[in-house]
């Protein structure tokens, strides 16, 4: 019989409810003026329920079904630069044929929110989880989220609209779930009541609405031949700096709502830690673990969730890290011919600066939804270890995780 | 028929006065744009000011310029309301010039008009 410490009791207001459906909840509860979306495995079932939602009459979102996911990018940027609130979903593929128009969408200064259910790109065609997709799109402009589980999925969407929405931001916002191990697995959620909610995302605000007929405005101009794109782009740069502390004020504003507390990253018995990794997503919950594991047998090891990736906090990673022998990232995608993973490659660029300098090694795992296991993320650890005792600097080769090797 | 074209050609008619000059300053000034850092822009872009398309020149890429024969017009307005730059020039109920400040050449007026008074020419910028 499994026993539940305190802090996880399930109580009366506790849901058992797929990642997807959590995701519907939040949308349901937000009830956003429009939603375009087009199904794409492992998203459909967002798009699904809230369709349903529509046709029983529980939102009074307009409700727009789109031929592509370029469609539907397009068809919210359209609603939010009328000045209503957006929102959408999508995956994988759908994520990269929202390409353009994700550019779109942040340089306009439009605070769309979209859920976007992590799918490996293709190919070879792979419907599972990795995160290629939206690391992809790290440098579109819009803030990224990422969820550890069903529970986070739901706050984050919620809490997107604010920050996505607050006016010294004013950029789009993705949450993101792991494909099929959280937005396909049933799991537990504690839903805010509709009207919590209602009160907490508010009104919408919309800048320079497109249908204020009083004050007819020009959305998306071309720039002129000698124009103003770099200063442009600069502002751009500036909202999202403003967005990590904005991220974190709507944390806290939610916290005092919902008893539940996030910051920008998430650490993990990192105090006295000489060893660490540094993941994201659902894999955080194994490898927290796994650190309880070696804990219980004297190593020093510690764990940070990454959670806010765009804005990425890097002065709080090097603060949390600085005193960290070796440190390990966990990356779910790969940037071929670079020298790592994305995660990687921000972290030892926020760690340069510390003295002394942590080592920092990149790990691949999980591409095309490849299991990995606690035996997996313990191989990685003990390859931290060894680089920790060790007087030469270790290898900064990628390690693969479960790879199947020739 | 060539002889008549001749005899009916005239040079093109002189660039209309910027219709800016009629108007009030504009709400939205852009006098000094050139100095505008990041955060004087507007966000995302945007143009916060309907119709203000007249206070800038628009039409200085123009290659082509349509060139009007008031005899031939019958005052159809086809071409006033195809161009897309609203630079046809009416008077008395006929196409009589263009607004040179806005019109990008592009011949819709020409291609649009059902007997024959407007020509593309060749821009001769000074």
């Amino acid at each position: 019989m499994t026993t539940l410490d305190s802090k996880n009791v399930l109580d009366a207001t506790t849901v058992a409810i797929t990642g997807n459906e959590a995701i519907a909840e939040a949308m349901r509860q937000i009830d956003p003026d429009v939603v375009c979306a087009y199904p794409i495995t492992p998203q459909t079932e967002i798009v699904q329920v809230y369709a349903q939602f529509v046709a029983d009459g529980k939102v009074s979102s307009e409700f727009l079904t789109a031929e592509s996911e370029h469609s539907a990018m397009s068809a919210v940027i359209g609603a939010a630069a009328g000045g209503v609130r957006a929102m959408t979903a999508t995956s994988s593929q759908g994520f990269a044929l929202m390409w353009e128009l994700l550019y779109v969408a942040a340089s306009y200064r439009l605070p769309i929110v979209m859920t976007t259910v992590n799918r490996a790109l293709s190919g070879p065609i792979n419907i599972h989880c990795d995160h290629s997709d939206t690391m992809g799109g790290r440098d579109s402009g819009w803030i990224q989220l990422y969820g550890e589980n069903h529970q986070e999925a739901y706050d984050n969407c919620i809490m997107a609209v604010r920050i996505a929405e607050h006016e010294a931001v004013r950029l789009p916002a993705m949450g993101m779930l792991d494909g099929y191990v959280i937005s396909g697995a049933i799991g537990p959620l504690k839903m805010l009541s509709d009207e919590q909610v209602n009160a907490f995302v508010g009104l919408h605000r919309p800048i320079n609405p497109l249908l204020d007929a009083k004050h007819p405005v020009t959305v998306g101009p071309f720039d002129g031949l000698h124009g103003f794109y770099f200063e442009h782009k600069v502002a751009q740069n500036r909202a999202m700096d403003r967005a990590l502390k904005v991220i974190q004020e709507v944390a806290d504003e939610y916290a005092e709502l919902s008893g539940r507390q996030y910051h920008l990253l998430d650490p993990y018995r990192l105090e006295d830690a000489e060893i660490a990794i540094v993941v994201v997503g659902s894999t955080a919950g194994t490898t927290r673990m796994v650190v309880d594991k070696l804990r219980a047998s004297g190593v020093k090891a510690g764990m940070v969730r990454v959670r806010a990736f765009r804005p990425f906090p890097h002065e709080a990673y090097a603060e949390a890290l600085q005193h960290v022998k070796v440190v390990g990232v966990l990356d779910r995608a790969d940037s071929f011919g670079a020298q790592g993973g994305p995660i990687f490659l921000e972290l030892r660029a926020a760690l340069y600066d510390c003295d002394p300098r942590p080592q920092v090694l990149p790990f691949i795992y999980g591409l095309g939804g490849r299991d990995i296991f606690p035996d997996n993320i313990e191989q990685a650890f003990a390859v931290l270890r060894k680089a920790a005792r060790s007087k030469k600097r270790a290898s900064i080769e990628r390690r693969y995780l479960n790879l199947r090797e020739d | 028929m060539s002889v008549e074209k001749k005899a009916t050609a005239k040079k093109p008619a002189p660039p209309r006065k910027p219709r800016a000059k009629k108007l009030p300053k504009p709400r939205w000034d852009v006098s000094d744009l050139d100095t505008w850092g990041p955060e004087k822009h507007q966000l995302g872009a945007t143009i916060p000011e309907a119709g203000n398309s007249v206070y800038n020149e628009t039409g200085g890429w123009r290659t082509l310029v349509p060139e009007m024969d008031p005899e031939k017009c019958d005052g159809c307005m086809l071409c006033y309301f195809y161009c897309p730059d609203a630079s046809i020039i009416v008077e008395d109920g006929k196409a009589v010039a263009v607004d040179l400040a806005h019109c990008k050449g592009c011949g819709i007026c020409a291609k649009e008009c059902p007997t024959g008074a407007i020509v593309m020419k060749t821009d001769e910028k000074e």
